[in-house]
């Protein structure tokens, strides 16, 4: 087929890929929006295979028959607490996938370099594409895929780490190498150099220890950030991977790859920015790792943290009218959300206003617990955002509290020399009573000591989060 | 059982204890109602209103006593009316018991049972018998009409042909229940009222009834008035310091002062001194509502209205109530008869004096021979603690017009930047590429732009399957590795099929769990 059906193709895909990420706006459009994108991503997989330049195709539809197999089975398998881990693996994959296609433009390029000029005439595919291009245009697709690759082997080697610390198998407190950020900014003068190296002798030599610089950047710049910090580290791997395939694109000189990658890469970067502003902290700040500095001591905390038992929590609910739920990450991690949902189910069949209040960065990813609470089957209009809910506080009755700490701290607006100072939380403290559910009286992730848990309405239920709240719908009927 | 109200025997007072209005709902409760001749006279009910509503007519005093079994009275009863009591008899009545040992000690060896209305718990559900509160109100409106009935001019100002009139300011110390009532008739009168307490968390309270609040600067922790059962305790010397202060610098301004500041069970305290009563204005009116435990301000003398020598007005009456007899002796009725109505549960006209009752418990004094005075405290806490609120700064409609118009042009000014160093940005790498970048360029940033745009729609609950759609979408890196599989060595082959391969596992992995999440998504 010829060109033009192909780049026809192409507009369609990219437009439904647009309209697919447009219809996330609302739960309902959502569900249409999927379909676009598979539709687009059918179409344009199905263009490229017909169209000119491919090659290989029976082999090119097995492996992605091969690859489908193994996804679907993933896609099936996995736990919806799993969901932030499954994003980051998935992430490392077109990290690597970029890395990959850049090389081989770079062995193309060399190939053709060598060719005389019938030998060129004879070529099809990339390598006719490549055997085009004159002297600007050849370096220019240099520095294409110098940053293709660079951008996509940060992505792999942080995606992987990211994993690693979500899923428990790397420490996901924030450790650094001896020599911080001058490692990280040695490896990068190391790219830059080896850049300027490539594009003058277009050797391979730069170009692998560049790969291995930016595999260390990856590695070493996810390792010094903290779990707390994963939902903008996941953001941030999602923007890397859709600029990779842009630069992918401009090097293929691929439009549909410049249009999906840009896409991508912004959604990304608006992710990552509203999370950073969820936490009141700059993007710089987040991605050097470790908390802004404090300007003085934090203020010490008096009073001491009141438990009650079942039975307390109990009663207070039953006579409660108005209830705010606050989820965190430790409700994910204790698997809660079943219990949460039927217990929630239970107190609006007694007729109780029962609402979630959803913190930006509450979990490991962005919309984290909006996902858990949809699991187990939460109406979507009950849960709603910080600014949507923070004035109900002082209205409501009973707030509870599982799993979440930073975010329903009040050092963040009463206390200026808290780490988390200015950082927007939830205002629960206003409510006439707070439980919070809670393992111990640890200090949580991120080690800020939280004055809420010594305030005189607030109620401390000890346990694990799941048998708490299982413990707590057995004595309410 | 036959419940009666005798004529008040205390000099002046005019209310009565039972209205035909509450005598005509006792007798719903299964009671026989009697009232002695002339009882509701001075408050404005004749024996014929009485008679009317059912209720029989008693000519003597001592006649009434013996034939009733539940006396309903308002004053604290005198020797000669608790002698009359007998084992079977309850009285119903404001007792002191704090004041009044005497009193408990016949009416304990009377056997009587005798209910003070003073002693009525505050809690919710206690608030319809709280005769205390119903009283206070009527006390702290005319404690206004008596101040204005003394003040030498209009509460609210005028601009008339005749003049200018500037408005009273009327200053209200203690913002309880006879507080607010002042509060709410001062402002309604439309003099600029201000009010202080020394609970931080009434001033809510206070502002809500149209008065300011004034705060003082003082930084120790104040009580919160929960802890007390919802009334004032004594301070500390340091806040009463800073308190005084405050009055002494108001002195000078306010017209009119009501003093209200009682705390239970001790004299008044001293809030208006003499110097703050030398520094008010000639004409001003103080009413200290507190004269019968002493007075807020020492000069007050008790029942008398007296002018100091710089022409300023104390009133220390402590018949405000009295004085308003119809009204106070409707709402002193209808507290009876509630407390009556959670005395006879089964509406059956037997009386359950059922001691288990927090409410019932705590206003018996003496019940079956002994004196069971003070009460345990109740089980239910009065109110829910609060604390205090910092006053957020107001701003004033030209500062909020200048901050959005800074703001508006802070953003202008911002995005002016970005444009220009973009456009210059474009500029330069124009000048250098060739046009088959530039090509390629063009259609990289205007998708900025629309992911830009599209993705500041997304739902935040959606963030989620955002992140899982635009993985799967980011493997159209597919495309770049399709069209370098069919082109070159074995090793572009190996590296473009792997390539593929992964892409494949993104593409199917990444629709499918976005799929599913968003299947979860329900509404209610």
């Amino acid at each position: 087929m010829d060109y033009g059906f192909t780049t026809a193709a192409y507009v369609v895909a990219a437009v439904l890929f647009i309209l697919s990420l447009g219809g996330l706006s609302g739960q309902e459009s959502a569900k249409r929006a999927v379909w676009y994108g598979i539709v687009g991503m059918g179409l344009a997989v199905f263009a490229t295979l017909i169209g000119p330049g491919s090659g290989l195709w029976l082999l090119s539809l097995l492996l992605i028959a091969g690859g489908g197999v193994i996804g679907m089975y993933v896609a099936k398998k996995v736990e919806m607490t799993e969901m932030p881990q499954l994003v980051a693996a998935m992430h490392s994959l077109v990290g690597l996938a970029a890395v990959f296609v850049g090389f081989n433009a770079h062995i193309e390029m060399a190939r053709v370099a060598t060719m005389d000029e019938t030998a060129r005439e004879a070529l099809k595919g990339f390598a006719a594409l490549i055997a085009k291009k004159n002297g600007v245009e050849l370096g220019i697709l240099k520095v294409e895929l110098f940053l293709g690759i660079f951008i996509g082997a940060v992505t792999f080697t942080g995606s992987v780490i990211a994993y690693g610390k979500l899923a428990g198998k790397v420490t996901s407190a924030a450790e650094k190498l001896p020599g911080g950020h001058a490692l990280n900014a040695g490896a990068a003068i190391l790219s830059v150099i080896s850049l300027i190296w490539y594009v003058n002798t277009g050797g391979f030599l730069p170009l692998a220890i560049m790969t291995l610089a930016a595999l260390f950047i990856g590695y070493h710049l996810i390792m010094g950030i903290g779990g707390a910090d994963m939902p903008v580290v996941v953001s941030m791997l999602n923007s890397y991977s859709g600029w990779a395939a842009a630069a992918i694109g401009f090097s293929l000189g691929n439009d549909l790859l410049i249009v999906v990658g840009a896409l991508v890469g912004s959604s990304g970067a608006i992710l990552s920015y509203i999370m950073c502003k969820a936490m009141n902290r700059s993007f710089v700040s987040v991605i050097l790792g470790g908390f802004g500095g404090t300007t003085g001591p934090a203020m010490e905390v008096e009073g001491e943290q009141k438990p009650i038992d079942v039975d307390g929590v109990a009663q207070a609910l039953d006579e409660a009218d108005s209830v705010i739920i606050i989820p965190g990450y430790g409700m994910a991690v204790a698997q809660a959300q079943q219990n949460v949902a039927e217990l929630t189910r239970k107190l609006r069949g007694k007729g109780k206003e029962v609402r979630f209040a959803i913190h930006p960065v509450a979990g490991r990813l962005p919309g984290h617990m909006n996902v858990l609470l949809a699991e187990a089957k939460v109406p979507y209009d009950i849960v709603l955002e910080m600014d949507e809910i923070n004035d109900d506080f002082p209205d409501t009755d009973v707030v509870i509290v599982i799993g979440s700490n930073d975010i329903v701290n009040p050092a963040a607006q009463e206390d200026p020399n808290s780490p988390i100072a200015g950082m927007p939380v939830l205002e629960c403290w206003k409510a006439k009573q707070v439980f919070v559910s809670k393992r111990g009286q640890g200090t949580g992730y991120s080690g800020i000591e939280n004055p809420l848990f010594y305030k005189d309405n607030t109620r401390m239920y000890y346990g694990d989060a799941k048998d708490s709240i299982g413990a707590l719908l057995a004595k309410i009927d | 059982m036959k419940i009666g109200t005798p004529k008040e025997v205390f000099e002046g007072e005019n209310r009565v204890a039972m209205t035909p209005d509450s005598a005509a709902q006792l007798q719903k409760l299964g009671h026989e109602c009697y009232v002695e001749a002339g009882a509701g006279a001075a408050a404005g009910f004749a024996d014929a209103m009485y008679e009317a509503a059912g209720v029989t007519v008693v000519k003597t005093a001592a006649a009434l006593w013996k034939e009733v079994d539940i006396i309903a009275k308002v004053r604290q009863p005198n020797e000669t009316e608790l002698k009359r009591l007998t084992a079977d008899k309850t009285l119903i009545s404001f007792f002191n018991p704090a004041g009044n040992e005497e009193g408990m000690e016949l009416a304990k060896s009377k056997g009587a049972t005798v209910i003070a209305m003073e002693m009525v718990p505050r809690i919710s559900r206690a608030q319809k018998m709280d005769a205390l509160s119903s009283m206070a109100n009527i006390a702290g409106y005319r404690a206004v009409i008596e101040a204005g009935n003394n003040f030498g001019r209009f509460f609210t100002g005028q601009v008339t042909a005749a003049g200018k009139v500037p408005p009273a300011k009327v200053l209200v110390v203690g913002a309880g229940v006879a507080g607010l009532a002042a509060i709410g008739t001062s402002t309604s009168l439309g003099a600029i009222t201000y009010a202080f307490d020394v609970r931080p968390e009434v001033a809510e309270q206070v502002e809500s009834m149209g008065a300011e609040f004034v705060y003082l600067d003082f930084e120790e922790e104040q009580q919160d008035g929960a802890a007390t059962g919802g009334y004032a305790s004594v301070s500390s010397p340091e806040f009463r310091e800073a308190q005084l202060a405050k009055f002494r610098e108001l002195a000078p301004e306010v017209d009119i002062v009501i003093t209200t500041a009682l705390i239970p069970n001790r004299e008044a305290p001293e809030l208006w001194t003499e110097d703050m009563v030398k520094a008010m204005k000639p004409g001003s009116v103080i009413v200290d509502l507190a004269a019968e435990k002493g007075g807020n301000c020492k000069l007050t003398v008790m029942d008398e209205k007296i002018v100091t020598d710089n022409g300023v007005t104390i009133i220390g009456y402590t018949d405000f109530p009295s004085r308003m007899a119809t009204q106070a002796s409707s709402l002193y009725a209808t507290n009876i008869r509630h407390m009556m109505t959670d005395l006879t549960p089964e509406k059956d006209g037997v009386v359950d004096h059922n001691m288990e009752d927090d409410v019932i418990r705590g206003a018996t004094v003496t019940h079956k021979g002994e004196i069971t005075w003070p009460p345990p405290p109740p089980k239910v806490a009065a109110i829910a603690a609060q604390k205090p609120k910092e006053k957020a700064p107001e701003l004033t409609p030209e500062e909020k017009r200048a901050a959005e118009v800074a703001a508006f042009k802070a953003q202008t000014k911002q995005q002016v930047t970005l444009l220009g160093v973009g456009a210059v940005l474009l500029l330069a790498v124009g000048l250098v590429a060739p046009a088959s970048f530039m090509q390629h360029f063009i259609v990289f940033v205007l998708s900025v732009f629309i992911g830009f745009q599209v993705i500041w729609g997304v739902a935040h609950s959606l963030h989620t399957p955002l992140m899982a759609v635009t993985n799967a979408i980011s493997s159209i890196i597919i495309l770049g590795a399709l069209l370098q599989i069919g082109s070159g060595s074995f090793l572009v082959i190996l590296l473009a099929g792997l390539s593929v391969f992964m892409a494949g596992i993104n593409i199917f992995g990444g629709f499918l769990v976005t799929r599913r999440m968003l299947a979860m998504f329900q509404k209610s």
